[in-house]
């Protein structure tokens, strides 16, 4: 197999997602989790850059990296303090963990096997603002944002109404 | 004009004759990462000499003037202090996101600061979506100060990063308001085609009165988002000390003071692009000889004159208004800006869709 430099940065990328995905559910200190959570979605971000669509790697950075991860660190600050440790999992959690970990995985893999991936026809060169544009506004087929964002609203007063009905003071 | 490409593709060129194809663009990727790395160095060096003869000027002092002519070697001579100071191991800490924080922050100051378009052709990350992109990645510098802040195990460093936190996430939201108006002005997003259409006319008069508030905005906002005064109650020192730097020692602070300074001349850096023309000499239709004599002044003149004013006007901010409290500083955000940002954003619209902009 011909090593190029686009194949070497996606090993890399690839890399350094699988192990940070992994630190950041065996860490056993809750910020410390969030920041390898932080560099999976970093790499994320990479892959994006490498297959030229520059777009979705700066919302990757904006909405993952600038605003959840953020959300995740100030709340972790709120609520825990510094010297406090996940506590220990019983056995039966643990296998009960394991076994649905190896059953997700073995789907994941026998899909990625077996499913028919159609020949990609991919256009080098970063794709046009304005495409992006129109099918984010647009109303035809394939252009719908409109309508999901008027759902995420829904759901934003949903969150509000819980929390109103919840404490009630 | 003297276009900088030419550089660039004589170095490329020069590169492609005597090594492979692979091969060229790993050294390139190499020599640029150098080039910025001492660019962003020489930057804050500038910068540092720069506050501190404006602040000593503003308090009738002289500041520095024993080192070098004019106290200019001070700098220098400050920073191989700070490079060979001990790092302080602190005890009780998380010691990996400790270390880690500076470089979070630094690296999204980096990041931001390769976007910039020095010259014509003089720029490193020109992606379509360039503006967008700088404010995607200068936003990963919160995630550094918070953990900072925390890793520090002190309470006023928490205070700080907590402070800070919050002040930078809700002053982003008039940054992005403001740039936003003024990409439905330029229809673009790309930073050297903002700049390429400003050839006619800098956007700050070809937009008129909604250009002026987006300009007014971001600048209140940019020096909230660099954490400086008036809005430096994250590091108020005498209600926390220093705030999330607290703790850290040699380099590690050097680190956070050399990307606050920085993060101001990104601020300003993009004022100037987004409202000022960039690199683009001054045009006044009808005025040829005028335009000639301003077209023999070399774009990186322009580029850097014109930031220089927008980081003289933020040092000004600095040196003259007393410091907020944290609830004046969110009042000022979501009950004024905010709600004045989104309005301007409409008149924007109007103003393009009606064609009313020169």
């Amino acid at each position: 197999m011909e090593i190029t430099l686009p194949k070497v940065v996606f090993l890399f990328l690839a890399t350094v997602i699988v192990v940070f995905s992994i630190l950041t559910v065996t860490t056993k200190r809750i910020l410390r989790s969030a920041t390898y959570l932080l560099f999976v979605l970093f790499a994320t971000a990479g892959i994006y850059f490498e297959l030229n669509f520059s777009f979705l790697g700066a919302v990757q950075l904006t909405v993952y990296a600038g605003g959840i991860i953020v959300l995740y660190v100030f709340s972790i600050l709120l609520t825990s303090s510094n010297s406090q440790k996940l506590e220990k999992i019983k056995n039966s959690k643990y296998f009960a963990g394991i076994i649905s970990a190896v059953a997700g995985s073995a789907i994941c893999i026998f899909i990625t096997l077996t499913h028919s991936f159609p020949v990609s026809h991919f256009t080098s060169g970063e794709l046009n603002q304005k495409v992006i544009g129109t099918a984010l506004m647009g109303m035809e087929k394939y252009q719908y944002l409109l309508p999901f964002e008027a759902i995420s609203v829904l759901l934003l007063a949903c969150i509000i109404g819980g929390i109103l009905i919840a404490r009630k003071r | 004009m003297f276009d900088f490409a030419v550089v660039t593709h004589w170095v490329d060129e020069t590169l492609g004759n005597i090594l492979p194809d692979s091969w060229v663009t790993t050294t390139e990727f190499v020599l640029v990462g150098i080039s910025l790395l001492i660019a962003y160095a020489v930057m804050a060096l500038g910068l540092i000499y720069a506050e501190r003869k404006v602040c000593a000027y503003f308090q009738c002092r002289l500041g520095p003037n024993r080192v070098g002519p004019f106290g200019m070697v001070q700098t220098i001579t400050d920073m191989i202090k700070m490079l060979i100071k001990e790092i302080i191991e602190i005890n009780h800490t998380d010691r990996f996101l400790f270390n880690l924080a500076p470089y979070i922050v630094i690296i999204a100051s980096l990041l931001a600061f390769s976007c910039i378009p020095f010259a014509k052709g003089l720029e490193i990350l020109d992606f379509n979506v360039g503006i967008f992109f700088l404010i995607a990645v200068s936003s990963i510098g919160i995630v550094g100060i918070l953990l900072a802040g925390w890793a520090s195990n002190n309470k006023y460093s928490l205070i700080g990063a907590m402070r800070s936190g919050a002040q930078m996430i809700s002053y982003e939201l008039s940054i992005g308001l403001s740039i936003l108006t003024m990409v439905v002005l330029t229809g673009s997003m790309q930073l050297s085609t903002i700049v390429e259409s400003q050839a006619d006319g800098w956007f700050i008069f070809k937009g008129h009165i909604p250009a002026f508030i987006a300009f007014v905005i971001y600048l209140i906002a940019g020096t909230a988002e660099t954490n400086r005064g008036p809005f430096d109650l994250p590091e108020a020192e005498s209600e926390l000390t220093a705030g999330y730097h607290t703790e850290y020692s040699g380099m590690h602070f050097g680190f956070f003071y050399v990307a606050e300074f920085v993060n101001m001349f990104i601020v300003a850096s993009v004022a100037t692009t987004l409202f000022w023309g960039g690199w683009m000499p001054l045009h006044i239709p009808g005025w040829e000889f005028f335009n000639m004599v301003m077209d023999y002044i070399p774009p990186i003149l322009w580029f850097f004159g014109k930031s220089a004013i927008m980081v003289f006007i933020i040092m000004w901010f600095k040196w003259t208004f007393p410091r907020l409290r944290i609830d004046q500083l969110l009042t000022l955000e979501w009950k004024y800006l905010l709600p004045i940002n989104l309005c301007n954003l409409f008149l924007m619209v109007f103003v393009v869709v009606f064609k009313l902009h020169f």
